[in-house]
């Protein structure tokens, strides 16, 4: 709470859009009970893009189903201030539509009309390096480019708070670098709060304003950090690389804490 | 976009003509050679069983002669009105399972307490001999259309049902939460996504619903016989009647190649899905 609140202070940031408070959440009953998340508390400012790194289990994508709505927290609260859209750890594609119908199905449930909503999935194809697909079904793809169509139909959603969970896990590094600058450019293009899961720590840095440590048995916050560096940052340059060998000591430390 | 977005640049390249060409000779002949191997088994074993001398050939007729009726039959005018009037029957009563079956299922999958109080009926019925209920429909409708249609419906319906229920149940829940997360509401959720995802299913229920109707219907058929009306069961009944076994057996052929037809066409539609979502290798 207190970092949160000294990095939106630095950043000259507004009011939270999100704050999530001393949620918890168990999933089961009595002995066959799991703690996925234990007393997590974070605040997210207006257009801040925070990133989330912790061991596979630790309840990452429990906290972002809980901040999407889509299940409840066992106990604490939660204030979510806009529209979320999420881009699900699996890219979840229609297997009866193309890639562009897809994408223009989220245009559609939002509202767009019939007319517009074509030529916008191009664009939103485009964006993810996919010109030329658009025809293609689900199963005809490739892992990375399902999980690019899930970007691009993430994005057509258009909300002002945008959950990805591990969205470039599964792609070269050439598109990765590629995609890393175009979600920071419509980041900043469209002012959006963005929550990003990844298990890469070089990542987190490459993108976050501020990363968020997360320790396994029970799932909490361990540690978070502001990155000041200033963009646009490469991931393969020094000081990423600098910093994310620190905060992957960190983590460690805090899993070893634990268990010993 | 960058230069290096050449690498990535997809290259697509359609099949060529003659290729196409002789795809569909292979595939043709792929579909064709199990079918023909299966006719030449039957008739083969068929003029076996003639030959052996088992029964007279004036109640067992040998495939030749059978095949000479039938075609002399397909230039009667009886013939053909005998088709038309089992066809309309087979359409009205499978256009009605088809709407009753779908409005069941929708409901039962959707409303929970009707779901406890319906479902395993649904089952119960579907195991329900066809012809058990052909009593009770001539005492309700007398000797009419309708006696049949009744039972056809029923026969059909609760397969369709089935299906349609089936179908919803299995739609993965991630599809379900994808649509809450686009915001979708009760009815662009089931338009868009919930049916689409139940539709593999449904069409199995329509195949199965349709041998269904047809069993009930030629059961129908033979038991609801209505003057001046022939029909294929009707031709079946007068044909035994007549100890014309010749006509007999080239009408229960008939029978035989209209229920694989629409079998056939239902199949080839769902394994056409099937393949569009990537459920089967082409
Ligand atoms: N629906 C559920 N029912 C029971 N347990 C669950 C359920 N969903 C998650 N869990 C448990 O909660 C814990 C956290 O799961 P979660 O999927 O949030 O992990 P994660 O951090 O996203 O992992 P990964 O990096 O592998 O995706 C795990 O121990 C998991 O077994
Ligand atoms: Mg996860």
């Amino acid at each position: 709470m207190t970092v949160a609140a000294a990095v939106a202070g630095d950043v000259g940031l507004a009011l939270p859009i999100l704050s999530i408070c001393n949620v918890g959440k168990v999933f089961g009953r009595g002995d066959d009970s799991t703690v996925a998340l234990q007393d997590v508390s974070l605040d997210v400012a207006a257009g801040e893009f925070v990133t989330i790194v912790g061991a596979s289990g630790c309840g990452k994508s429990t906290l972002l189903n809980l901040v999407a709505g889509l299940d409840q927290p066992t106990s604490g609260t939660m204030q979510i201030g806009a529209r979320v859209a999420f881009m699900f750890q699996e890219a979840t594609l229609l297997p009866w539509m193309t890639a562009r119908q897809n994408v223009a199905l989220a245009l559609k449930l939002r509202g767009m009309p019939k007319r517009e909503r074509q030529g916008r999935a191009d664009e939103l194809l485009e964006a993810v390096r996919l010109e030329g697909w658009g025809d293609k079904r689900p199963h005809e793809l490739s892992g990375g480019m399902r999980q690019r169509v899930a970007l691009a139909r993430c994005l057509a959603q258009d909300a002002p708070i945008v959950l990805m969970d591990e969205p470039l896990g599964a792609l070269d590094a050439m598109t990765r670098d590629h995609l890393h600058d175009e979600i920071e450019h419509v980041w900043r293009a469209q002012g959006l709060t963005i929550i990003f899961v990844t298990h890469n720590m070089r990542e987190a840095i490459r993108l976050g304003d501020r990363v968020v440590l997360m320790g396994s048995h029970p799932g909490r916050i361990v540690y978070e950090e502001s990155i000041p560096l200033p963009h646009p940052r490469v991931m393969d340059s020094p000081d990423v690389a600098t910093r994310a060998a620190s905060l992957t000591a960190r983590l460690k430390d805090q899993g070893h804490a634990h268990v010993g | 976009m960058s230069a290096d977005g050449s690498i990535l640049t997809p290259v697509v390249d359609g099949p060529s003509a003659t290729q196409a060409d002789a795809g569909f000779v292979l595939k043709a002949w792929g579909w064709a050679w199990p079918k023909a191997l299966a006719i030449v088994l039957v008739l083969g074993i068929w003029q076996v069983v003639v030959w052996s001398g088992w029964r007279p050939t004036y109640v067992l007729p040998s495939p030749g002669e059978t095949l000479q009726t039938l075609w002399g039959m397909l230039g009667t005018e009886r013939f053909w009105s005998a088709i038309q009037t089992t066809m309309i029957r087979a359409v009205i009563g499978f256009a009605l399972a088809l709407v009753i079956g779908t409005a069941v299922g929708v409901l039962v999958a959707r409303i929970r307490p009707l779901r406890l109080a319906v479902g395993s009926l649904i089952t119960g019925l579907q195991t329900m001999p066809s012809i058990a209920w052909f009593p009770l429909a001539i005492l309700l409708f007398g000797l009419d259309e309708q006696a049949i249609l009744f039972v056809v419906v029923l026969g059909a319906a609760p397969s369709i049902a089935n299906g349609v229920i089936s179908g919803i149940d299995h739609v993965p829940p991630s599809f379900v939460r994808l649509g809450t997360v686009l915001g979708a509401k009760t009815v662009s959720l089931y338009r868009d996504i919930v049916l689409p995802a139940a539709m593999p299913a449904y069409v199995a229920g329509l195949t199965q619903g349709w041998a269904f109707a047809w069993r009930s219907l030629m059961a129908g058929e033979l038991l609801v016989i209505i003057a001046e009306r022939p029909s294929l069961g009707a031709n079946l009944e007068f044909a035994r009647q007549f100890s014309k076994a010749p006509l007999l057996l080239a009408t229960m052929l008939v029978i035989l190649i209209i229920g694989m037809l629409v079998d056939g066409l239902f199949s080839s539609y769902a394994r056409s899905m099937r393949r569009k979502r990537g459920l089967e290798v082409a």
